[in-house]
């Protein structure tokens, strides 16, 4: 018998403990130990997707903030440049100023100093003007001349007005003193009388007078009367000319001084400067030679309003040249 | 001549004895259970194993070890072909079925160990085995199926099989004992006999020749043994025509 029954039932036994074994000491801890495994890489696995995806997104935050960073820069470099650009544009204006303003000191100075030419320039030709008419009264002065003279004073005499007269016959009542007449020359009888009668006539009475000759009138007669004085003589009308004169140069200097203000306010553009002083030494040439002509204080009045004409003009002109540049 | 190990018997006390068919199959088993026990007392769930080369120190003393690999190797692979056959939860039948190949296949393999016959030489033990395979079929596919459809499948397709499943039953473990029995018993047989007559080259050709055989039959067992299983717990046996077809198709 091939079969041996307790066997068979000793090996179910057998491979039952076997089973039993091998389930508690193999399958499970070899399963346990897969299934922990298979999940840790499962885990892993998942981790890594997240920090892979975690990257990615670090990575494209990094291209982000570097196209960022880029954009800043070259923004950063423009306005650097445009800041540059200004400052220089500043830097060159303040510098143009500083020129400017030393140009226009330069500009005054060199007018001062034209101003100061023109006027010892101006003293000169005027004093000689004034001997030079001096000496050609001197020298023309005699007795034809005189008589003119006298018939002039005459004239002038009779042409006071009335408060004139009523001063000079106050002056004359109660005096002892006789009414000196001085003139240049020695004068003719008949001028002497004549002049007397017209003294008289004003008066009103018959009045003591003594007749002087003094050469410093250059040409004239003057009256004194006890502190009333009436004078006719080609030296007056030299002092007024010459009072005009020195009128016109202090104008002069008062119309310059507020020309170069005006020059100065107006004065941005760089080409007109030349414009500008040649404007200025116009004028002055023109002032110059209308400082000869004029003799009276109408002309000097005439001069005044030119003057102001033309630097109204001259200032008007530069205005229109800023807004035409 | 000896046919079979039991016939060797080293202590007796009436019923009971202590024949080499037990003693070499309690010698199988401890060689089994030692093996597992050492392998896994010091398992390690760590993805990198002794072969891979690391530079990470922290994880040595976690590796994996070979034997560890090997015996992942072998369970892993039962798993899936208890899979394969049909069985969609393999964990449940693994103890089973693998601790079945794993006994048989390591009798076979020990029989190149001088002076060890092969427990499953024995009828004894191949008819335990059948008769485990017996008793596990409708454990198994009653726990499945519950008992009333556990029985009414050997009523299928017709009442007038239910004689004819019940023979099928008995005839395939009678088929299964004699069969692994059978070839057991005949490779050492043979081996026997060639050593009488061509004592050198030969017997050894045979025996490397029976270490096939024994594996073969080992993987036969376990195989026949998952199908019976996988029949009885399949939960509908009678397919519609379209699954059929599309089981085909497949």
């Amino acid at each position: 018998m091939l079969i041996d029954w307790f066997t068979v039932i000793a090996q179910v036994i057998n491979f039952l403990v076997l089973v039993w074994l091998l389930k508690r000491y193999l399958y499970r801890p070899i399963l346990n130990a897969i299934d922990t495994r298979e999940k840790r890489i499962a885990d892993e696995l998942t981790d890594a997707a997240a920090k892979q995806a975690e990257a990615q997104q670090q990575h494209e935050e990094f291209l982000q903030k570097n196209s960022e960073f880029k954009q800043q820069h070259s923004a950063r470099m423009e306005k650097l440049a445009e800041e540059v650009k200004t400052q220089r544009a500043r830097l060159l204006e303040t510098v143009t100023e500083e020129s400017e303003a030393l140009r226009q000191k330069w500009q005054v100075a060199l007018k001062n100093e034209q101003l100061s030419v023109q006027q010892s320039l101006t003293q000169y030709v005027k004093d000689e003007v004034f001997a030079i008419s001096r000496q050609v009264l001197n020298d023309l002065s005699d007795s034809q001349l005189e008589a003119r003279m006298c018939a002039i004073f005459i004239q002038r005499l009779h042409a006071l007005n009335e408060q004139e007269t009523i001063n000079l016959q106050a002056s004359m009542h109660g005096s002892e003193l006789p009414m000196i007449v001085r003139t240049a020359f020695e004068l003719a009888e008949q001028n002497r009388h004549n002049v007397a009668a017209a003294l008289n006539d004003i008066v009103g009475e018959e009045i003591e007078i003594q007749f002087i000759t003094a050469a410093a009138l250059v040409s004239g007669i003057e009256v004194n009367c006890h502190g009333q004085k009436i004078v006719w003589s080609i030296d007056n009308y030299l002092v007024s000319l010459k009072k005009g004169l020195n009128d016109i140069l202090t104008e002069q200097t008062t119309v310059n001084t507020n020309t170069k203000t005006a020059e100065n306010q107006a004065a941005e553009g760089q080409k007109v400067e030349g414009q500008k002083v040649e404007g200025q030494r116009v004028d002055g040439q023109r002032v110059d030679g209308q400082r000869v002509n004029d003799q009276g204080e109408k002309l000097v009045k005439t001069n005044q309003i030119k003057k102001d004409k033309i630097a109204n003009d001259q200032i008007n002109k530069e205005q229109n040249h800023d807004l035409s540049i | 001549m000896r046919l079979s190990p039991d016939q060797i018997i080293f202590w007796q006390m009436g019923f009971f004895k202590l024949n080499a068919t037990i003693v070499f199959t309690w010698l199988i088993i401890l060689a089994l259970v030692l093996a597992s026990i050492l392998v896994t007392r010091k398992l390690s769930a760590n993805i990198q194993s002794t072969n891979t080369p690391t530079n990470n120190r922290k994880f040595e003393s976690t590796q994996r070890s070979r034997w560890q690999n090997l015996l992942e190797v072998i369970v892993i692979s039962i798993n899936i072909q208890i899979k394969e056959v049909g069985l969609s939860q393999p964990q449940k039948y693994l103890s089973f079925l693998g601790t079945l190949f794993l006994f048989i296949a390591l009798s076979a393999l020990a029989t190149i160990i001088p002076g060890f016959s092969p427990p499953t030489g024995s009828l004894s033990t191949t008819a335990a085995l059948a008769l485990c395979v017996l008793v596990a079929v409708p454990m198994f596919g009653i726990q499945e199926k519950g008992l009333a459809g556990y029985l009414f499948t050997y009523a299928q397709p017709t009442i007038i099989m239910l004689p004819f499943n019940i023979i099928s039953e008995v005839s395939r473990t009678l088929a299964l004992a004699v069969r692994l029995f059978g070839n057991m018993m005949s490779g050492a047989m043979i081996i026997a006999i060639l050593l009488t007559i061509t004592p050198l080259l030969f017997p050894i050709v045979m025996t490397l020749l029976g270490l096939l055989t024994g594996i073969v039959q080992a993987y036969i067992f376990f195989i026949l043994a998952t199908v019976y299983i996988a029949a009885a717990t399949r939960q509908r046996v009678s397919a519609t025509p379209i699954e059929k077809e599309t089981a085909i198709n497949k």
